[in-house]
This record gives structure tokens, sequence and C-alpha cells, in this order.
């Protein structure tokens, strides 16, 4: 028996707009770019959702009627899902019909798709808290199983989502971790009797990186070709984790490359052998009993080839960044400011960072194809810009507040005497 | 080889070009014959270097055709403007004359010397490598550091000049270009066809550089230097006015502006019109040692350029542990990713950048490690590997054995 569990994360950033050392104190609209430019996150949320989220949702909504067995996961974003409301909800219409099929888990993130679990864990709490909220409020249902920001994981966070009273938690399948062992299994994490997910990142990868590359070998991937990769998985693995961005579909891998009909046939294909089926993370979790337990002490994730954190966290600006980001921590949720907590929480989304990373800038690679910037030094500068004026903001409240205390007393003074 | 001037007896980028590339074709075992157009004293063991004015000539050979409709006194004075006062120094006279002078001894100079290829660096030297590739019958490669619109940023071009740059380009089995923005403008502007274009990136040694950190000027003033000719192409009028923009936030900057040129006079009235004087200051023109220094004084080092073929000076200032910001528009800016771009003309983001690198370390920090880590690995040899397949290519059958 072999199952092969598909995970999709939808996730869209508030990208920051331009924002010059002379906009501080002057204007506080960080996310408002307009016009054409990558900055503008109203214009790429629509032209994600036509060229991914609207078509590509349709295929799977096909393949459930054609293949009752299918079955699918998803994580959204808190950021995406109000985009979508507010941008696509054509879009997110589609998602819910998907989600009412009965077919789909969605798991659990962070409300801002932040790294706040290695800053502040109060911080992380809360930020996943509001996410189930919003997942029970868009969706009607109650994830049992959670994902981190790019699958960022270590024991202590497996530990914590346990103790937080879910089922599993996903990870990646890093080589370095698994030395022998195989991703195609159910583990345990470490003093822990969760479900831990691990990706199968050569199968996952042949979809959402190599499948357009014609220089690869196995180009131009067939579903039947595919199908018998996974089928051929039986006898040394029970489940299969296909873990990829949701944009893969459309957007990565663009419509001519045939990738939509490649998903439409791929079930068809799978099935075939009926040995074969396809589970969402928690039957995966009930289905088989875990093969062990792994001791994971260092942060890992699903970037680059290091499947480390330093996509995020590499160098000085990155730090520097988020440190001062995430000590505005206390002040802020004290000011108890609505707009101000939800442009400070906006701004903890990961890719924030990862724009500012320089590890493979002089490559062109996915770094630079993934950056609205037109450089990390750019990305940075913006970053730090808008922080200075949010200071400024919970600077003016607090002094502000203190005015009022002052007033207080002095009332209180007057009636005494 | 035909060059023009060669450090240390250079007002610019071409002699340090013409040095690199030179060292880089010694190194793959080319033997290079370097002409210059009047006797400098120079040093150099790698190269067998011969003088022009060297050459007895007779006078009937200093007439060219070519040339000839466009001699007349007025364009000598542009030409003159054009070059800048720190060239003006080295060929006093009047330099049509000597270019003419310098172009009638290449062909002379060619059926003596034992070459394969001709190899001629900028409009200088093109018509002594026209001359000499008529008499010897030998593959002419013309190298482009610089057009007449890059100098003269498109205002009043010099038609003499132009005529000598075509001429040349026209001339020539293969051109050079020192970037795809060069390309463009020879393409575009000298109606030149594309496929006989290469483009040939300038280069540094990175290893030839060793590091003593000069003094800062003050450790309580942040510096930002501009270093280049005081020229409509070098952009020192956009540099006063980011200047400003930048002191008005930040008043603790000190801006030095090193260099000299047509525009000098009007910079510093400007300056002074503007009422930051004791915060922009002069250094006039730097050689040497004093480059260096500059560099190093430094926290950032600005090149607004205009109309910039290449820019080597912002590579020089990363080996010397100082950040730059330069502009889009620099040939220099299609290989160097780890700086700060801005468009020239955009004086209010500039003036964003400077200030946000003065305020936040960070950027010091990244930009300095990322940019070394960048050009570490460089040298003229990559350039002049590139050369040596050009060479190749105008010899066709005949083959260099290097």
């Amino acid at each position: 028996m072999v199952s092969v569990c598909f995970y999709f994360q939808v996730h869209q950033p508030y990208r920051l707009r331009k924002y010059g050392i002379f906009d501080i104190g002057n204007r506080r609209d960080y996310f408002s770019e307009s016009g054409d430019n990558n900055l503008n996150n109203e214009k790429i949320l629509r032209k994600v959702a036509d060229k991914c989220y609207i078509p590509a949702t349709k295929v799977l909504l096909e393949i459930i009627k054609e293949n009752p067995g299918f079955r699918v996961s998803f994580s959204f974003s808190g950021i995406v899902l109000e985009q979508l409301e507010s941008y696509a909800p054509e879009a997110l219409d589609l998602f819910k019909q998907l989600v009412a099929t009965g077919n789909v888990e969605i798991l659990d993130e962070t409300y801002y798709h932040s790294i706040s679990f290695l800053y502040d864990k109060e911080e992380f709490k809360r930020q996943v808290e509001m996410h189930r909220k919003k997942i029970q409020e868009v969706f009607g249902v109650t994830p049992r199983v959670f994902r981190n920001t790019e699958l960022i994981y270590n024991n202590e966070l497996a530990d914590f989502i346990d103790k937080m009273g879910y089922d599993g938690i996903l990870a990646e399948g890093a080589d370095h971790i698994l030395g022998w062992k195989s991703p195609h299994y159910v583990y345990s994490p470490l003093n822990s009797s969760i479900g831990l997910l691990l990706k199968s990142y050569k199968l996952s990868d042949d979809i959402a990186f190599r499948f357009s590359n014609q220089g690869w070998q196995s180009w131009p991937l067939k579903a039947e070709t595919y199908a018998h990769w996974l089928s051929s998985i039986n006898g040394s693995g029970e489940v299969i984790n296909l873990f990829m961005d949701y944009e893969t579909f459309g957007e990565h891998q663009w419509s001519d490359t045939g990738i939509f009909e490649f998903m439409k046939a791929l079930p068809g294909e799978f099935l075939k052998n009926p040995d074969n089926n396809f589970m969402t993370p928690s039957e995966v979790i009930k289905a088989y009993p875990k093969r062990g337990e792994l001791d994971i002490h260092n942060f890992i994730s699903w970037a680059d080839i290091e499947r480390d954190l330093s996509a995020w966290m590499g160098n000085t600006m990155q730090h520097s960044a988020l440190k001062q980001i995430y000590e505005l921590g206390k002040e802020i949720t004290l000011t108890n400011d609505k707009k101000l907590i939800e442009d400070w929480r906006r701004l903890q989304t990961s890719d924030h960072f990862y724009y500012m990373c320089t590890k493979w800038f002089n490559d062109g690679d996915v770094h630079k194809y993934f950056n609205p910037y037109e450089s990390p030094y750019d990305a940075f500068i913006s970053y730090m810009n808008a922080l200075q004026d949010l200071k400024l903001r919970v600077e003016e409240i607090v002094r502000v507040d203190d005015r009022e205390k002052d007033l207080d007393n002095v009332v209180k003074e007057v009636r005494v005497k | 080889m035909f060059g023009w001037e060669f450090p240390p007896f250079n007002s610019g980028g071409l002699g340090t070009a013409c040095q690199g590339l030179t060292r880089g074709l010694a190194n793959k075992g080319v033997g290079v014959t370097f002409v210059l157009p009047r006797r400098v004293p120079l040093d150099v063991d790698y190269l067998k270097v011969i003088y022009g004015d060297d050459s007895v000539v007779k006078t009937e050979y200093v007439i060219n055709s070519i040339l000839m409709p466009y001699h007349n006194s007025k364009n000598y004075m542009e030409s003159k403007e054009n070059l800048g006062s720190s060239q003006e120094d080295i060929y006093a006279d009047d330099l049509i004359e000597e270019v003419l002078r310098y172009g009638s001894v290449g062909g002379e100079i060619a059926l003596r010397e034992e070459f394969d290829v001709i190899h001629a660096h900028d409009w200088l030297s093109f018509p002594s490598g026209i001359n000499a590739k008529k008499a010897s019958g030998k593959p002419l490669v013309v190298h482009v550091h610089a057009t007449e619109f890059d100098r003269t940023g498109g205002e009043g071009i010099n038609q003499v000049v132009y005529d000598i740059e075509r001429e040349g380009m026209t001339n020539a089995d293969l051109v050079i270009a020192v970037s795809n923005y060069t390309k463009k403008i020879i393409v575009e502007k000298y109606g030149i066809v594309a496929e006989k274009v290469r483009v040939v990136h300038n280069s540094i040694d990175f290893e030839n550089y060793t590091l003593e950190r000069a003094s800062k000027l003050s450790e309580a003033n942040k510096v930002v230097l501009f270093l280049g000719r005081l020229t409509l192409q070098k952009g020192p009028d956009y540099f006063v006015e980011a200047a400003r923009r930048v002191l008005e936030h930040y008043p603790d900057v000190i801006f030095i502006v090193a260099g000299s040129g047509d525009m000098e006079k009007q910079i510093i009235n400007k300056v002074a019109d503007m009422g930051i004087s004791d915060r922009i200051l002069f250094a006039g023109f730097l050689r040497g040692d004093d480059v260096k220094r500059a560099y190093q004084m430094a926290d950032l080092y600005v090149m607004p350029s205009v109309s910039e073929p290449f820019g080597i000076t912002p590579l020089e200032s990363i080996i010397n542990n100082t950040p730059v910001l330069i502009s889009k528009q620099a040939g220099v800016s299609e290989v160097l990713n780890h700086c700060l771009k801005v468009d020239f003309w955009d004086v209010d983001e500039m003036s964003n950048k400077i200030v946000a690198f003065l305020r936040y370390p960070e950027l010091y920090q990244c930009l300095n490690e990322s940019g070394r880590r960048e050009i570490e690995g460089w040298s003229w040899d990559q350039p002049a590997g590139k050369c040596l397949d050009i060479y190749n290519e105008v010899l066709g059958e005949k083959k260099l054995g290097w």
C-alpha cells in the first residue's frame, strides 16, 4: 500500500511599497503601491488568481468529480485570504467549493506567514490562534495539523505544537536529517506522540521545479511515467508527501508547459494500481504507524539547497531587521492600536526578509526571480525606513498616554485639595 | 596596439584599461608592442613600448585625405574643450593635429614592426590603426572605451571626432565595446552592424591591491565621495544636488568632489550659492596614492554618470573597502550586483539611498562583504582572454599559436 499526500501552500505577502527615507513620519500606507510594478499587491494577486488559483482549483474540482478517492490538503496564510477577499472573491469561492467536497484538509500556520517562533513565542501563539479562527470563519473547519512558515521546523517547535493540541506537523525531508532513513514513512518528533510528515523532496521538486526544464533527462514528464515512479515506492515506503507551492500550477510552471493536463491525468494513472490511494495528512497519521522518532535540534526548512534558515537570516541586514521588528513587540501590543499592531504584524511576514537575501544574488536564480525589488539592498532600505516610521507611531502613542496619565494625576490632586 | 595614455601618465580609465589589458595579454603569452604618441618615462617590463614622436616622418605622410575636410580651427578648440584640462597637460598643443600626426606614423610603424593583429584604443588612435592596416594588410580591431556621445552628454557632438570614430569602426574587422550600453550606441549612432561588435567588459586585478587603511577624515563626520572629471558626462551637478538634499536631513556629512574639468567653476559657484561650501570640499585632480586615500577616507563612493561606457572607479573603490552607489546607466552596472543603483537624474532617490546608507550601518557591512566577494576573482586575464578570442576570429585560418 502506498498513499500520496498532497499539500499545497497558498500565500502572498503584503509587499512593502517603495518607502524612502523622506517618507518617514509623512506616510503610513506601507503596502499601498499602485500602478504597473511588482510591488502592487492587488495587481499581483489578480495575476496569480487568473493564472493559478482559478484554473488550478477548477482542475482539482474536476478531478474530485471523476475520482472520489482523490485527496488534497492546503495551507492558506491569513493574509492571502484577506487579499483574496478583497481582490479575487471568485477565486476564494472556488476554494470554498473545494473544501466543501470533503476531500480536502486545511492546515494551520501563522496568520502572517511569519518566523515569529524564532523570536517571540507568545506572538507566534497568537498568530496561530488568529489563523485558526480565520479558517473557521472562511471554511467552517478546524485544522488538526500544523505546518510552519517555509516548513521551518525543530524539536522545540514540535513540542510547542504538540502542547497546542495538534495531531501532526509537516517538515522538509532534508537529506542531512534523514541520512539513510526514508521520508516515505510517518515519524514522530523527539519525545512526542504526534505525527511528523516529511516532504519527499525529490518527487515534489520533479513537479515544482523540474517539470518545464527542457534540459532535464525526464522532460517532458508524462503523468503515466510519474505515476509509475510513485507506484514503485510500494514495498519500500507507505506515504509519499508531495509538498509544494500552489503557485506551481500556472504561475511557476506556466499553463503552456502542460502542467494542468499533467495534474488532471495523474490521479487516474496513479489509481490504476489498486494498491495506491490518496490521503490527507490527518488520514495518513491515523492510517500508518510511526516508524521512528526523529531528533532534529537545529532548524530546518524547505528553502534553497541548504534547507536551513539562511534565506531569511543569512546576513547582517536580515538579522538587524528581524531583531528590530520583534523588539517592538511588547510596546506595540500594549498600545492596543489595531491598525498599528496590524502593520507591525504585516511587517513580520517572512518574504520581507527573503527579499534581503544576498546569498545567491550574483547567480540570478530563484531569489532574484521571486524578488520584486531591484536588489536586496533596496528591499532592506524600504523595510528599515518603514520600520522607523512604525517606531515613531509607537512613540507618539506612548507620549500621548503619558500626557493623559499626567493629566489624570493633576485632576486627582486638584480633587484631593 | 595603439593607445593614447598609460599609467601613471593617464587622465582616466582609458590608460588604466590599456595597462590591465596588456598585462593580461602578457600573462597569456601574447607579445604586445604598445605605441604611444609621445615619449614619457614609462617603466614596464612586460611590453615593448614605442613612441610616435621617435619616428622620422616625412611631411608628405602627414597629410591624411580622410581628415582634411574638417581641418579648421574652430573644431580644434571644441575638441580641446571636450578633452578636459588634465589631458591638455600631457598633450598641450592642438589635439586634432596631434591625433593626425600620430595617425600618420601608424603606417610607418606597421611596416617596421612584426605583428599579427592591430588593436587601437578609442578615436585618438583610430587613424594610426587605419594607416597601420593599410600599410600592412593586417586585420584591425578597434576598442571603444567611450564615444563622442558619452563625452558630450549627447549635446554639441564634434563632427571631426565623430567622423574619426566612425571611420575607425567602419575600417575595423571587429569592434570591441566595453559594455552592452556602448554596443548599443555603436550600433544605433554609428550605423555599425551588431554582429560586428563584441562586448568585453573591463575588469580589475583584485590581487594587485594591498590594503593599508588610511585614516578617516573625521570619525565624527561621514564622508561621501565623488571622483571623476567635472564634465557633463560624469554628472557632478547631480551629485551636489543630492548632497544638498541629504544635508537638509543629515547635516553631519562631508561631501568630497575630486577631479577637474570644464564644469569646475560652475559647480563651485553652485555650491556657494546653495550655502553649503563648508560641507562640500573640492580636492582637485588626484592621482596615484591620493586616489586610493580618497576612496579609503570615504564611507560611500558615488558615481552618478550620465553616460558611462564602463566605469572602473567603482571597482577600485570596492577594493578599498568603500561601497558604491552608481547610476544604472553605467556599463559596470551590467556586471556589478552588490552596490546601490539609481537613475542618474533621480536626485530624490540618490539622496534617499545616501541617507539610508549612512543611517543603517548594516548596509555598509553587507555591501562591503558581498561587493568584495563578488569581484575577488576578477582580473584582467578575463577580458584579455576574450580579446585573444577576437584576435583569432579576425585572423580566421591564421590562428595565433597561444
